[in-house]
């Protein structure tokens, strides 16, 4: 049980966890809404859309992206099953914009409508990317 | 009779070939390790979504609104066969020992009456399915340089999957791949993916007698929720598959590298006698020859 007034927050990807430990709120892009957490908050679960959790401590705020999943609310705390995450703190800029520009050639340059589609899909991902950072 | 330099030319090819899977053993060592870790890393989101669908599960359960991935498709006719392979050999008997254990399952599953269909997934066990069972084969997939296996590897099966099971291609769908139990063992199982069953036994949270509120609803997150379920449950089977391809391979490579060096040693026995036996003619013709003289 949370009752040392911090909230237990763990965000696992489907190949490993990738944070976990005590923080004071989490806000999170749900399907239905933006969403704050904060420690003993009602059991709850939802479905997250692409976007930027941020995660505040203190004054700390570290943003990670996600590209949807769930959450889940329980008294031991908030757990993020996300599908796609992406630390946007430790981002590269310059290195997405490259990214994204690669993406998009990638888009035009596509033989057949197989590998566009995949294209797409990747230039897509990285242009939430971008406008989550 | 094999000439002095016939054995010598042996013996070096002998080595050369025990020096390769000396080193294959060793890349595999490592590998394993990689991909044990992998497969490690990949439990708590596995955990997680199970212990979710298996609380979800109960609630809906013999509802009407149940989605059709847990309800089924009512009917137990149509049975597709998944077998996940490795994408390479040397691995002693680890795909053979799959590909046994998904032959059991078609011939009693024909026996029962039902109709199979087949899905290879790794290039080994479309290699030997092929000619039993190639006309029952709907389909391949294959990740032929795919350096690391994760969810895009896992969402391509699933996708596919779910793709067929909402045409009405199939109704049950099982998976059949290598349980890594540890490096010198690994089971072939046989694990049922659709209808869904809600796994059994998994913690799940003490709400303590609060109420669960769900956004939007409980059907739309089981919806939403079935797929990843089912797409951590391959991810799951591929890594263990893959941790214990290579733990098959470094006991393949093992067995090899030791079967060379006992080869070294009776190669080399033999020379030594050739040629212990070629000085003592030679002796003998030279002592016979000074006698005569």
């Amino acid at each position: 049980m949370a009752t040392s007034g911090k909230l237990h927050f763990s965000l696992v990807s489907p190949e490993r966890a990738l944070f976990s430990g005590d923080v004071d709120q989490v806000v999170v892009p749900g399907v239905e809404g933006q969403f704050g957490v904060l420690s003993q908050h009602a059991p709850f679960m939802t479905v997250v859309q692409q976007g930027a959790i941020r995660i505040l401590d203190g004054s700390a705020e570290r943003r990670i992206f996600v590209g949807g999943g769930f959450a889940d609310v329980t008294p031991d705390g908030l757990t993020i099953l996300a599908e796609d995450a992406v630390d946007l703190s430790q981002l590269d800029t310059a290195g997405l914009e490259r990214d994204v520009q690669n993406a998009r050639e990638d888009v035009r340059d596509a033989k057949d409508s197989e590998a566009k589609a995949a294209a797409e899909r990747k230039l897509a991902r990285l242009e939430a990317i971008r406008a989550a950072a | 009779m094999a000439s002095l330099k016939d054995f010598r030319t042996r013996i070096a090819s002998v080595k050369s070939t025990q020096k390769i899977t000396k080193a294959m053993q060793m890349v595999a060592a490592a590998k394993l390790k990689r991909a044990q870790e992998a497969a490690e890393a990949a439990r708590p989101y596995g955990e997680k979504v199970a212990g979710t669908v298996a609380n979800l599960a109960a609630s809906v359960k013999g509802s009407d609104a149940a989605p059709k991935l847990l309800r089924g498709s009512g009917k137990d006719q149509t049975h597709l066969v998944v077998v996940a392979t490795s994408e390479r050999g040397l691995c002693g008997g680890f795909n053979t020992n799959i590909v046994k254990k998904a032959r059991e399952l078609i011939t009693s599953l024909e026996a029962q009456g039902k109709s199979v269909k087949l899905l290879t997934v790794g290039k080994k066990g479309r290699d030997q399915l092929k000619r039993l069972f190639g006309a029952i084969s709907v389909g391949h997939i294959e990740f032929a340089g795919v350096r690391s296996l994760g969810s895009a590897q896992s969402a391509q099966v699933s996708a596919k999957l779910v793709e067929m099971f909402d045409a009405g291609e199939f109704d049950v769908a099982h998976l059949v791949f290598s349980r890594f139990r540890s490096v010198i063992s690994q089971v072939p199982t046989v694990q049922q993916l659709l209808p869904v069953v809600a796994p059994e036994g998994v913690k799940t949270a003490d709400i303590g007698g609060g109420v669960y509120s769900y956004e939007p609803g409980e059907e739309a997150i089981l919806e939403a929720l079935l797929p990843r379920y089912l797409d951590s449950q391959i991810l799951g089977a591929l890594l263990e598959n893959a941790a214990g391809f290579y733990g098959a391979q470094m006991g393949a490579m093992d067995n090899a590298t030791r079967n060379a060096g006992d080869l070294i040693k009776k190669l080399t026995l033999q020379m030594n006698r050739k040629r212990q036996a070629m000085i003592t003619t030679e002796l003998t013709e030279i002592i016979a020859g000074a006698q005569a003289v």
